[in-house]
């Protein structure tokens, strides 16, 4: 049995649900060390808000050179954690952040890679779906040190409370890891919905939407749903590029997606077809996104959604 | 002196849509920098790794302007996996004097989009990734970014020698001329195999144990709104435990 180190990772100095699913992916493996690495005099802060996940021990390094140097000097001291306590297994959450980190402690390391895993066994073989998730792919790192990133709300999250043992501990990042300097940070820009990559639901618009999100929007928040939007639609400029789901925008896998107004072209598909379920509303009963439906209502998405709307709401008075 | 420098990392026979970003930025920058004339001392040389065949992709780059082309072509390298793309095109890079490297940020699968990175860390230089936006300042030798990622909107600037990735949507890639299509048919590209490079590493520390199709997801109920549908929706979602 090895021993795993995950990457803990943190929106708003909080733990996330994608740090429990890392968790929960690595303690198949073996006993989960969690690595918190917190601005200077946050690393308390950042490590009490893990309080779920099978997560045994925290080891907390606090610098002010992770924020103003990023993936790099992160790498760096990731890289040193290793090799002091030598574990078999290192899991990172992957978004773009985690990825680069991810590769740059496989290059220092000489260690193999495996990005976008959905599923981990005991023996560290992973499962990918590669080709715009039509295909299962299934790999391992051949490497004495296993480096793999785990898709985001793929793994069901074992949400046990724990309260794992802290240590504190010391690095300095190296010169070399800070060669590039952050001089201005701002958080996305959110709207009090979910991250769409992590949503449990996901409402997307197209374009049949003619530009009007609101009833998208309406009916998201009726379910908490992140909402989402097709190329058309953000490249018509009715929705932020950073909601766009595709293989050139985010690649989402929710338990449930609802596509309303979009036809389904396959780089659509490739960001989507993995979702549990997936619901599709389009006038067109020729869209092609209807083969993927496991509910298809051939309608206007207008009235289809402000009447499912107000049948949730009905619901939860 | 800039030399602007494009990776290709992952090669299709096409080239892909997010390395025409990059090539147009190494474009952009020469062009806003100084001459781009042949051979002269502000160049883009567009670097790729892949089977031989990768050769009219570069060409693409070339129509669109880029001075010159290296294609490392190996059989030793089918198969190659990130860490061992990354080595080879870090060597690669070593042996020219290149300021700026600009990488597309990933292929149609996003699995390489680590590469960029991998890179940086190999050559120790300063990696500016997910660029929104580009500025060089020549004088200063110093370029600077908008990082754009879920996490949000970073600005961050380095001194060069730097490894840029950018993201769709930075710029709008021209078009090749009559003009450029032609003068790339008569540019070289420079085809090396890792006998040129020197010691890299050319196996994989990841294996695929088996792929497979997945299974075709199955039909579904698709109903025409007789007034109805909302409701059948909401039942959908009860049934689901969604709501």
């Amino acid at each position: 049995m090895s021993n795993v180190v995950i990457l803990a990772d943190f929106v708003g100095g909080v733990a996330s649900k994608s740090t429990v699913e890392i968790a929960t992916a690595g303690a198949g493996i073996g006993e989960v060390t969690a690595l918190v690495l917190a601005p200077v005099g946050q690393g308390a802060q950042y490590a009490n808000s893990i309080t779920q996940g099978p997560i045994a021990k925290i080891i907390v390094v606090e610098s002010n050179d992770f924020a103003l140097h990023g993936v790099a000097a992160v790498a760096d001291v990731v890289s040193q954690v290793i090799n002091e306590i030598k574990p078999g297994v290192v899991l990172f959450v992957s978004h773009a952040f985690g990825k680069e980190v991810a590769g740059r402690v496989a290059m220092k390391t000489g260690s193999g890679i495996i990005t976008d895993a959905v599923d981990i066994s005991p023996d560290g073989t992973t499962t990918q779906l590669v080709f715009g998730g039509s295909t299962t792919v299934h790999s391992k790192v051949t490497s004495e040190l296993s480096i793999i990133t785990v898709r985001p709300n793929t793994i069901a999250a074992n949400f046990v409370e724990v309260n794992p043992t802290q240590e504190v501990k010391s690095f300095e990042v190296s010169p070399s890891a800070k060669k590039a300097t952050t001089t201005s940070s701002l958080p996305p820009v959110k709207g009090g919905r979910p991250e769409l990559t992590e949503a449990n639901i996901v409402v997307s618009g197209g374009r049949g939407t003619n530009g009007d999100f609101s009833v998208v929007e309406a009916f998201a928040d009726s379910l908490g749903a992140a909402v989402g939007a097709s190329r058309a639609a953000t490249d018509a400029g009715w929705y932020p590029h950073s909601h766009q789901v595709g293989q050139t925008g985010k690649t989402v896998s929710p338990a449930l997606y609802v596509a309303c107004g979009i036809s389904g072209a396959i780089q659509h598909r490739a960001g989507m077809q993995t979702s549990k379920l997936i619901a599709v509303i389009n006038k067109d009963p020729e869209a092609p996104l209807f083969e993927l439906a496991d509910f298809g209502v051939v309608g206007d998405l207008f009235t289809v959604l402000a009447g499912a709307t107000e049948g949730i709401q009905a619901r939860k008075a | 002196m800039v030399d602007g420098l494009l990776d290709r990392a992952n090669v299709d026979a096409v080239l892909n849509d997010l390395d025409e970003y990059a090539v147009e930025e190494a474009l952009r920058i020469v062009e806003a920098h100084g001459g781009n004339e042949e051979g002269g001392p502000n160049t883009v040389t567009v670097i790729s790794m892949g089977p031989e065949r990768a050769t009219e992709a570069v060409r693409k780059a070339l129509s669109m302007g880029a001075n010159a082309a290296v294609l490392v072509s190996d059989p030793a390298l089918a198969g190659a996996d990130a860490v061992v793309t990354a080595s080879v095109l870090s060597q690669l890079i070593s042996q020219g004097s290149y300021d700026i490297v600009i990488c597309g940020t990933e292929s149609t699968d996003a699995r390489m989009s680590v590469v960029p990175a991998m890179i940086s860390e190999k050559l120790e230089w300063a990696q500016l990734t997910f660029a929104s936006k580009v500025e060089v300042d020549v004088a200063a030798q110093k370029a600077s970014i908008t990082r754009t990622t879920e996490a949000g909107v970073d600005e961050m600037s380095a001194q060069w020698p730097v490894v840029i990735s950018v993201v769709e949507k930075i710029n709008e890639p021209r078009y090749p001329s009559f003009k450029g299509i032609m003068a790339a048919k008569k540019k070289t590209i420079d085809v090396v195999g890792l006998a040129t490079l020197g010691t890299v590493p050319t196996s994989s520390w990841s294996t695929v144990i088996d792929s497979a199709p997945r299974p075709a997801r199955a039909a579904g109920v698709v109903i025409t709104d007789d007034g109805s549908a909302s409701q059948k929706f909401v039942d959908f979602l009860v049934e689901k435990k969604l709501i």
